[in-house]
């Protein structure tokens, strides 16, 4: 009888027990977690912290289900991985023997560097406890000041203000998320903060969080070429996150900034493997090995390994990442390489060099392709050409193209007989694309399938 | 313009009336949002996991759930 360990318990370690099961009846299973809230959804915490879903919604799988895959599942951080002894040991102080591991600890949220950082009411969203933790403290008409950038920044603004609390958001640099919007998408999102009364701040940077009693009290920040003092009684950060590969680099296996591994999702140690945000993994197109920090991929990545895990050869082919998410109510979809064309190489000051929850570092890829984009009431797209297919796109508002976009991103349907009017100055992208849509939607469904 | 709005209307019932919700599992991020907003418990989520479309029979085909989704997971087919 085989024995699996899995380490961690979100959607890559759950993935691939489940797959575990599927294919080895009889095999034994430990999840090791240092979660005690079992499997959530972590991309639903922001809609808990909204109020849009209360927490009870938050669990896929009923129990019933979760306790018919058989699994041990033991609430017990892991201090140690020997792999010549083929054991990991845990903070018990006892030792588990396994034939195949699975590291699948994600990543954590960084916090930023300022004294005072330590105090009762600066916050993270990056756990069910980090969420509870949030709603005990956030107080209606009091006010939070969130920093950061990319998604889960967002998603603290948003839920912060939804609570009623007074928001201001520092971006250090001149506009939100530069690394993956233009300027365009960029203020849309920002007026319409605006307009939910969230104060934006530009070019803005934390310095200090003063406290009084073990608790924040306010700020002092600089803004531009003053600092000031503002009271508040949370601070909220996103900053970025970073893998958990301390227990992989200390048993000696091949790090960077993730665990390196192979498209079976193998690390150097043929009976260890990585899947989900931690694991870092070789890009096809670009040729670089970039972290992914999206569900379903790390969903997928918990299939194949499971399915490695359990003597079933399985692949793991890195897709055009794509993400939907709401950026201050507006629905947008990320798809392939999107980054920001008229400020190549500029840095996004509030991610410095850092992979964000809900992120992928494929869209930050500079494409080799030329930009078309069109506005109309709310929506924006923006597509990236190459010679003759998408090489990504941003679409923001009306999602009735995203699906399609979606499927000629990554099946690169030849759109040579529309290129030419995609590139014309002021070209109205929507009307030229949704005829071309029609009459291609059977080749690439067939293509896709 | 009344008429207009009339006549969008009545078109729009007519699709949900034949239609049915399909989910698209790779959007799906299983916040459970859309079984929070089901007025009859369907666990559109775990159709969404699996993508396949809601095909109980006692979906009244609200919108509800499309409505709420905050990832365009679900959508309306008409059936056929």
């Amino acid at each position: 009888m085989r024995r699996y360990v899995i380490i961690g318990s979100g959607a890559a370690g759950v993935a691939a027990a489940e797959t575990i099961r599927t294919l080895d009846p009889t095999g034994k299973i430990w999840i090791l977690t240092g979660d005690p809230h079992g499997y959530y959804s972590r991309p639903g915490l922001a809609y808990w912290l909204s109020g849009e879903v209360p927490e009870s919604q938050l669990y896929p799988y009923p129990n019933e289900y979760l306790r018919g895959l058989n699994l041990q599942w033991h609430v017990e951080p892991v201090t140690d991985i020997r792999p010549d002894a083929h054991l990991v040991d845990l903070k018990n102080g006892k030792s588990l023997p396994y034939d195949r591991l699975l590291i699948a600890t994600g990543a954590t949220a960084m916090m930023p560097d300022a004294p005072g950082i330590n105090l009762d009411g600066v916050v993270k969203l990056d756990s069910w406890e980090d969420t509870q933790h949030i709603l005990q403290r956030a107080r209606r008409g009091q006010t939070a000041v969130v920093v950061g950038g990319g998604i889960t920044a967002l998603e603290l603004v948003e839920g912060l203000a939804a609570r009623g609390m007074r928001v201001h958001y520092f971006l250090r640099g001149d506009r939100y998320w530069s690394g993956v919007l233009d300027p365009t998408e960029s203020q849309l999102v920002e007026e319409r903060l605006s307009e939910d009364g969230v104060i934006v701040h530009h070019n803005t940077n934390l310095l200090e969080v003063l406290g009084s009693g073990g608790r924040v009290k306010g700020v002092i920040v600089q803004e531009g070429d003053r600092s000031y003092q503002l009271d508040c009684r949370l601070v909220a950060a996103a900053i970025g996150i970073r893998p958990r590969i301390e227990l992989a680099a200390r048993a000696g296996l091949g790090v960077r900034r993730g665990i390196l591994a192979t498209a079976l999702l193998q690390t150097n140690d043929q009976d260890i493997f990585a899947a989900g945000d931690v694991a870092e993994i070789l890009d096809p197109i670009s040729g670089k090995a970039l972290l992914d920090s999206l569900w379903k991929p790390a969903m997928k990545m918990g299939c194949v390994a499971g399915s490695n895990m359990a003597g079933i050869s399985a692949r793991y082919t890195k897709l055009s990442p794509f993400n939907v998410t709401r950026l201050a109510g507006l629905v947008t979809t990320i798809i392939g390489q999107v980054a920001s064309q008229p400020e190549a190489g500029a840095k996004d000051r509030d991610l410095p060099g850092v992979i964000m929850r809900g992120d992928s570092e494929v869209w930050r890829l500079m494409p080799e392709a030329v930009v078309a984009q069109s506005y109309r009431e709310g929506s924006r797209l923006r597509l990236y050409i190459r010679q003759n297919y998408f090489a990504g796109a941003v679409i923001m508002g009306d999602q009735t193209l995203s699906r399609p976009m979606e499927q000629m991103i990554r099946v690169q349907t030849d759109i040579s007989a529309i290129r030419e009017a995609l590139l014309a100055p002021e070209a109205a992208l929507i009307d030229i694309l949704s005829p071309f849509i029609q009459e291609n939607q059977n080749s690439y469904a067939v293509k896709v399938a | 313009m009344f008429a207009l709005l009339f006549n969008d209307t009545s078109q729009k019932r007519e699709v949900l009336a034949a239609g049915r919700v399909v989910p698209e599992t790779d959007r799906c991020v299983q916040c459970g949002i859309c079984n929070y907003n089901c007025p009859i418990n369907i666990d559109v989520r775990l159709h969404a996991l699996r993508g396949e479309p809601v095909h109980d029979r006692h979906c009244l085909t609200c919108g509800e759930c499309v409505l709420r989704c905050p990832r365009g997971v679900l959508h309306f087919e008409a059936n056929g």
